[in-house]
């Protein structure tokens, strides 16, 4: 079974002629599509990135909204029937019982009243690519004050966390996205320069790499991260941050570019090119580029996991964003101590969208470098 | 040239099958060869590149890597104290071990990817003659500075603790013939030796074999494409066309007097310096068939100059011909219709 | 060979003083100097500090100069022997730091024999068993040990065996060592601690080079001299074990050179998770409370000691490897 999972397979012959003449992307997606937990990896990759777009529209609470009386509630389940069996999507309300030895008022779960659950409904305020809305996938239809839809139930601070996770992915993942940019422009500038201009120009910047990849980095993020002033804007940290990472992440790519254009130089196709007159730069866009974009893709599908595993990291430090931002970083940073987790095991929510996006991205990176080599 | 010696043959192959199972189907690369070798001659295997000829050697050998398995036929191997012969095919893996290297030695294509890079030359030739003669490491190395000296390596007591991307290529093949012939094999397996090799150091090689051979009275198999290279080694010869010797027999009849059309189309193939200035070299139409999209009939047909009639199309040739000279082709036997 | 070595030693030097600008960035860059914060600390606490006793404190730490002038001044302190004080524990930065240095070595370099006892052996066998049931179960746990961050990796683990096992498996000292002198039972305490976090450590470093020890080995198994060695009559073990594996031991050593700076990062964000007394909770203390001179001091010396880590690492890959020892003669 899982032979056929991993299993790659060369195409058809009675598709010759489509390979022969088959574009180097078209053959690397050819190839790739038959790789079926890359595919599935590609489909986890693209929901979530769904998810951090309509990240407000799935939550269902102000993830930044603080309430004293639900702190710590245990995640509660959706109930879809009444006991008589009719179908009315509703929650239970919460109610305040006083602790009998501290007399503190303290908020429980109260299975007798039910809180109806509209979909489609009107919860607080968001934007959506610009437009204002209140919309919600669901929401309480009559909430009284503390009244929420606790899937994954609150923290300390009595927010929801299903909330917070959602405007999380979409902090984490692009801050991953952001990040590749810069380090994909680096590394393709930097290893294509290496490779093109070659001589001392070309062992500045591989001393260079080699010295950024000898250096501890969480150290250096750490110090570079505390640097930055503690006034800053949620924006101006997002930002700052996602540069730190970039800075000490590009080196791989810049690998990968350089030893693809240097093996590339020596191809038959190329010389012809140059042979045939070609200037550089069409050498370079038309022939070459294509030849390795495939591999350029696999090797940011495979840089992603590490920005955002960086990203986690240091915020979870909480050196990285800082709250009220949200990330997934930040969510852990809730479960940093055993204390806490001992109350609120569901604390630990966020370490599942952690571990499944890493996991489907380095599923995909590795189906596109298999796919990247579609002849060999 | 010797005349055949219609003696005992030290290393008979009958029928050889070897298949590699692939997803998209079976890939019958060896499909029923069939040859003798003889003590002191050497067979020479020829083929285009992908006829399964390396295979054959591998099968011979019990080294044909997964997917890849010999499925049927029988290596009968006449044993040095003059026994009955045994059939490799049915020798216990240890068995097998002892054959390989002792009885059977292998020279490869490329000298270079055929060696370690880790470790010298003496180690990687010493290994051998510890493993089958029982000699300790020092008898070991001694052995293989007079091997190097056999094969010509000059200074071999210094050359014996280098490591091989130390040697140029030609002194790397002399030492891959040295480290095969390490424990006095009576079969030598030789599996395109010359094919990496410049002009010059390739008529070095090929003398130096001769000259091992006359010396030890090896039984040479070589495998290679260059019929120019056959001309000038061997005895017999074996035409393989995708995974069959489609015509075996003595190197005489066979250069004079080619049978299969394939054969006679490999030589025209071959430049000669009494050929006509400036004339096109002819080549054989058409390209080899992909392993999955085997033809019907006689491989060969889509290729095919003489090609008779629909029978080719449709049925496998048998083999044909005198004893010594085997020919799997309507054109010389099987033809329901007018013999030729 | 010689050259080699140089270059490597140059390029190791080269390393260490970029390390150390970038030290001393982390010790310049927080707004405003770190006098200021020190006092708006004080302030915060209700005591005042005099102007005077500002400037005094200002020139005992040599600012208010030109940046490369405190750069040298500290540059040629830090060379001999002083990092500094720590503004926040207001002792030495050396006194402050003492064995959690060494520590933070001994847990990643335990994490390094990790991985190479566990990487090697199973590398080898994915790569020879390739698409047995066991390469699967080993795919797939190796990426699964990709996938989940290390630091995740200890919350879980320690949540379970909170959890589940009642136990706190935190630190790398019971109790009543944690304070303790070194004495024999001291250090025998520390190795029953040790395992764990290295383990921790080690799973992700490990699962990567599972990847590349089994992709090299596939690719060796498939060279002409692995042919050559089994019709010499080897044994299948011996073949592989001899040739194949001897090669694709090579850029699997070149990578552990990469692996030990990894470690001694991922050191720092598991030590905070696990409670282990390394210089990883208290770097980021000092960074949070910009306790600048020992943050910088830390970074200094954690990028020092992986540099000669890495250094040490080429030197036994220029030993092994016998291409790189005659061809850079």
């Amino acid at each position: 079974m899982l032979g056929a999972l991993f299993g790659r397979r060369k195409p058809a012959l009675s598709q010759a002629e489509r390979f022969a003449m088959a574009t180097q992307l078209q053959l690397t997606w050819w190839r790739f599509k038959r790789h079926k937990v890359a595919m599935v990896s590609l489909f986890i990759v693209a929901l979530f990135y769904v998810i951090a777009l309509g990240a407000d529209f799935l939550a269902t609470t102000d993830p930044h909204a603080t309430d004293a009386r639900t702190s710590y509630i245990a995640p509660q389940p959706i109930h879809f029937f009444e006991a008589d069996g009719s179908f009315s999507p509703h929650v239970y309300g919460l109610k305040g019982v006083r602790d009998p030895r501290t007399f503190k008022l303290v908020y429980t779960v109260d299975p007798s009243r039910h809180v109806a659950i509209d979909f489609f409904a009107p919860g607080y305020s968001y934007t959506f690519l610009g437009i204002p809305t209140t919309t919600h996938l669901f929401a309480l239809r009559n909430p009284e004050r503390g009244d929420g839809i606790f899937i994954l139930g609150t923290d300390q601070l009595g927010r929801d966390i299903w909330s917070r996770l959602m405007v999380a992915t979409r902090v984490s993942l692009t801050i991953g996205l952001v990040g590749v940019s810069i380090s994909l422009f680096l590394g393709v500038l930097l290893g294509g320069i290496s490779a093109l201009y070659g001589g001392i120009v070309d062992t500045l910047i591989q001393r260079t790499i080699e010295v950024i990849r000898s250096m501890p980095t969480i150290p250096l993020w750490l110090g570079l991260a505390a640097a930055l002033p503690n006034d800053w804007s949620v924006t101006q940290v997002y930002f700052s941050i996602t540069i730190i990472i970039s800075l000490l992440a590009w080196t791989d790519l810049a690998r990968v570019v350089r030893g693809k254009f240097l093996a590339l130089r020596e191809e038959e196709f190329v010389m012809a090119a140059e042979l045939a007159g070609a200037s550089t730069g069409r050498i370079i866009f038309r022939h070459m580029l294509p030849s390795f974009l495939s591999h350029i893709i696999a090797a940011v599908s495979l840089a992603l996991p590490a920005m955002i595993i960086s990203e986690t990291s240091l915020s979870f430090l909480g050196l990285g964003l800082r709250p009220p931002a949200i990330s997934w970083g930040i969510l852990l940073q809730d479960a940093q101590s055993i204390q806490s987790l001992a109350l609120a095991p569901w604390l630990l929510a966020a370490a599942v969208p952690v571990i499944l996006v890493i996991l489907a991205f380095n599923f995909l990176g590795d189906g596109l470098r298999d796919a990247a080599d579609p002849y060999g | 040239m010797v005349e055949p010696i219609l003696s005992e043959p030290i290393l008979s192959v009958r029928g050889l099958h070897t298949s590699f199972a692939a997803q998209e189907g079976t890939v019958r690369a060896v499909d029923g060869v069939s040859f003798n070798v003889f003590e002191g001659r050497t067979l020479g295997v020829v083929g285009e590149s992908g006829c399964g000829k390396s295979v054959t050697a591998r099968s011979i050998l019990g080294i044909v890597e997964r997917p890849g398995r010999v499925t049927g036929g029988e290596i009968l191997l006449r044993p040095g104290d003059g026994g009955a012969p045994v059939d490799l095919l049915k020798l216990s893996p240890d068995a097998m071990r002892k054959v390989r290297g002792r009885e059977i030695g292998l020279v490869f294509q490329e000298p270079m990817a055929s060696f370690s890079q880790y470790y010298t030359i003496g180690n990687q030739i010493g290994e051998g003659i510890r493993l089958h003669l029982g000699l300790d490491a020092k008898a070991a190395r001694e052995r293989a500075i007079e091997l190097l000296d056999m094969v010509g390596v000059p200074q071999p007591s210094r050359r014996v603790d280098e490591y091989p991307f130390q040697l140029s290529g030609g002194l790397r093949q002399r030492v891959m013939i040295a480290m095969a012939l390490s424990c006095d094999p009576r079969v030598l397996i030789a599996d395109e030796p010359t094919t990496a090799l410049d002009v010059t150091t390739q008529a070095q090689i090929l003398d130096l074999l001769r000259e091992l051979q006359e010396k030890k009275g090896l039984a040479i198999i070589l495998i290679t494409h260059d019929m120019g290279v056959i001309a000038e080694m061997a005895h017999d010869v074996a035409v393989m066309y995708l995974g069959r010797a489609v015509e075996t027999g003595p190197v005489r009849d066979i250069f004079r007097a080619p049978r299969h059309p394939y054969t006679r189309a490999l030589l025209r193939s071959i430049p000669t310096v009494l050929a006509k200035p400036r004339s096109r070299l002819p080549t054989i139409e058409g390209s080899i068939p992909h392993p999955f999209n085997r033809p019907q009939g006689c491989a060969y047909h889509p290729r095919c100059v003489e090609i008779i009639d629909d029978q080719c199309r449709t049925e496998e040739p048998p083999e044909a011909g005198p004893e010594t000279h085997r020919i799997r082709c309507f054109l010389h036997g099987g033809h329901k219709g007018a013999v030729a | 060979m010689i050259t080699f070595m140089v270059r490597r030693l140059l390029l190791g030097l080269f390393t260490v003083w970029l390390i150390s600008m970038l030290a001393f960035a982390i010790i310049q860059l927080p707004p405003g100097d770190f006098v200021d914060s020190y006092i708006a600390n004080l302030a915060a606490g209700g005591a005042t500090v005099s102007a005077d006793e500002a400037n005094a404190m200002r020139k005992l730490y040599g600012m208010g100069q030109p940046i490369y002038v405190q750069y040298g001044k500290w540059i040629v302190r830090v060379i001999a022997g002083d990092l500094g004080e720590s503004m926040e524990w207001r002792r030495p930065v050396a006194e402050v730091i003492g064995d959690r240095i060494w520590l933070t070595l001994l847990l990643s370099f335990a994490a390094l024999l990790v991985t190479w006892s566990l990487a090697l052996p199973i590398g080898i066998y994915s790569a020879v068993r390739q698409y047995s049931l066991a390469d699967y179960v080993f795919t797939l746990v190796g990426f699964i040990g990709i996938a989940v961050p290390n630091f995740l990796l200890a919350l879980i683990i320690l949540y379970t065996a909170f959890r589940y096992l009642g136990m706190s498996v935190g630190g790398l000292f019971s109790a009543e060592y944690a304070l303790a002198p070194w004495t024999w039972d001291k250090v025998k305490d520390l190795a029953w601690h040790l395992p764990l976090p290295a383990l921790i450590l080690a799973l992700s470093g490990t699962a990567q080079l599972i990847r590349i020890m089994r992709a090299n080995l596939l690719d060796e198994l498939r060279k002409p001299y692995v042919v050559t060695a089994r019709a010499k009559g080897l044994s299948e073990m011996r073949t592989v074990l001899k040739y194949p594996v001897r090669a694709a031991l090579n850029p699997f050593a070149s990578n552990i050179a990469y692996l030990f700076p990894y470690l001694v990062s991922g050191s720092i964000i598991i030590s905070i998770v696990l409670g282990l007394p390394t210089v990883g909770p208290l770097l980021v203390r000092a960074l949070i409370a910009q306790d600048v001179y020992l943050g910088g001091a830390i970074v200094l010396l954690l990028g020092v000691l992986t540099v000669i880590g890495t250094f040490i690492s080429d030197l036994v890959l220029m030993w092994v490897d016998p291409r790189l020892r005659h061809q850079l003669d």
